[in-house]
């Protein structure tokens, strides 16, 4: 699974911090989101899918492999 | 068939999840609006402003469903299971998705000038836009979230701006007097005036809007004038379906509000199983949580939905977020950062329990402090 984040959509929710946070971050100054990890393990795939769904900006896309 | 009757975030959450969790029969989202689901948050932001092409609002939905837009869903019979379209046909559907969100709330006076606008589609804020750009005075009827979001746009394009309401200070419906004495002075530091604590009490012009009059007695010139009062939630459609409609359409903690009939987002209203009473919350997060939880209820995974609310607000460069519930008479406190430096986050009580986080400019303290919500204070 590859991880792409749109920070120009991010309204900096934090919701996918909430659910991933070893995969999500926010910048300190405007909450705008931060990747950590663009190749996540398995184990944090439904985390990340379910932040991906959440995201009230919708600015997670997933590239599923 | 399951029938969707709104396109727009709610409409479009219900059918992804109902994909994602299985569903592999018929889907049909009926949607009066001619657009493809698009995200309203940004309307009244980045293409107000115009720092988006109106296009990048369009939201993702490559989902296998027919979409019939530009038809209104005009009626509907529960036991028969049949809606009735603005076309004069009928849908019959096994169950459904009700996804009609609000509308923009109006004068009752003054709606055929023209320069008087509402703002809640995409042909709105182009059009507003469009005004915007040549106009010399605005004034924004409503100090809500909306009318302070537009007045920073607003002055930020050059305009004159009066914003007018009859609360003594801006958003205090969301977030209270204290908050709402921070956000008057934000704009006030911006060179918007806020005519706070005096009604409308009609718009004058002949044709097209030049002033809008005051219960003081004043009159403010205008070209333009954007009426940001809230809103109203569409279920004109469902007179006389036997539907309960107190708060827009009321449901059960699992989304429901008949058999085989759900409702999500702006439009519904539940209660809460932590907070015990009816809610509506017209925000864009519960849009995408409570359209996925209705459509699990509808493939029989329903569980009772008792989210955190989730909303923010961005005004010239402060970012405002808040996560909970604010009741009328909750008591605000500063946790962390610093009020003078612009950048702090205040925890809000009610009958001896934290009930929300408000944050502003400081994001990562005010994600943590969500945690907090619920415990005693
Ligand atoms: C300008 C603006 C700025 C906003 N900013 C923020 C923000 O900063 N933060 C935030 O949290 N929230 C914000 N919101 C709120 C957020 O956009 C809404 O909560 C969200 O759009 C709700 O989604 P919904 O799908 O429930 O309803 P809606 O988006 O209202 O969609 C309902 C759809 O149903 C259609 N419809 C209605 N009746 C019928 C019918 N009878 N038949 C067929 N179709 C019908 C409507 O035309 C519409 O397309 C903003 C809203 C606006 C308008
Ligand atoms: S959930 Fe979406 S909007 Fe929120 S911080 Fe993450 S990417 Fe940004």
């Amino acid at each position: 699974m590859k991880v792409v984040i749109d920070q120009d959509k991010c309204v900096g929710a934090g919701q996918c911090v909430l659910l991933a946070p070893e995969v999500f971050d926010q910048r300190d100054e405007d909450g705008v989101v931060v990747l950590l990890q663009e190749n996540p393990p398995a184990e944090l795939h439904d985390a990340v899918r379910q932040a991906a769904q959440v995201c009230p900006a919708l600015a997670i896309e997933l590239a599923e492999s | 068939m399951i029938a969707v009757v709104g396109a727009s975030a709610a409409g479009l959450t219900a059918v992804q999840t109902l994909r994602r969790e299985g569903y592999d029969g018929p889907l049909t989202v009926v949607g009066d609006e001619e657009h493809m689901p698009y995200d309203r948050p940004p309307l009244s932001k980045q293409v107000l402003s115009g720092v988006w092409e109106p296009a990048k609002v369009t939201l993702p939905s490559t989902v296998d469903a027919s979409w019939m837009l530009g038809v209104r869903a005009v009626g509907l019979d529960v036991p028969g299971r049949r809606l009735a379209l603005s076309t004069g046909d009928d849908l019959a559907y096994e169950k459904l998705v009700i996804a009609t969100g609000v509308s923009a709330r109006r004068l009752p006076f003054g709606s055929d000038l023209a320069g008087v606008h509402t703002l809640r589609t995409l042909s709105d804020a182009l059009a507003f836009k469009a005004e915007l750009a040549a106009a010399k005075s605005v004034v924004i009827v409503g100090a809500g979230f909306m009318g302070s979001e537009v007045a920073a746009v607003a002055s930020g394009m050059g305009a004159d701006v009066t914003v007018v309401d009859p609360l003594p200070a801006p958003m205090i419906r969301q977030f209270g007097p204290w908050l709402g004495g921070l956000v008057a002075k934000l704009h006030a530091d911006h060179g918007v005036r806020m005519r706070l604590g005096v009604g409308v009490t009609g718009l004058r012009g002949d044709g097209r809007v030049s002033g809008v009059e005051l219960a003081d007695g004043v009159v403010l010139p205008a070209d333009v004038v954007l009426v940001a009062i809230g809103s109203v939630p569409n279920t004109d459609w469902l007179a006389g379906s036997g539907l309960s409609l107190t708060d827009g359409v009321d449901c059960d903690s699992l989304c429901r509000a008949a058999p085989n009939v759900v409702a999500a987002g702006d439009v519904a209203s539940w209660t809460h199983p932590v907070h015990g009473r009816r809610i509506r919350v017209e925000h864009r997060m519960n849009a995408t949580e409570q359209g996925m939880a209705a459509a699990r209820t509808l493939l029989g995974k329903g569980e009772p939905y008792a989210p955190i609310p989730y909303f923010w607000t961005d005004q010239y460069d402060v970012k405002i977020q808040a996560y909970g519930l604010f009741p009328e008479d909750a008591v605000p406190e500063v946790v962390a950062g610093d009020v003078g430096a612009g950048k702090f986050a205040v925890l809000y009580r009610h009958d001896g329990r934290v009930t929300g986080v408000v944050g502003w400019n400081l994001p990562r303290d005010t994600r943590q402090l969500r945690s907090r919500i619920g415990e005693p204070a």
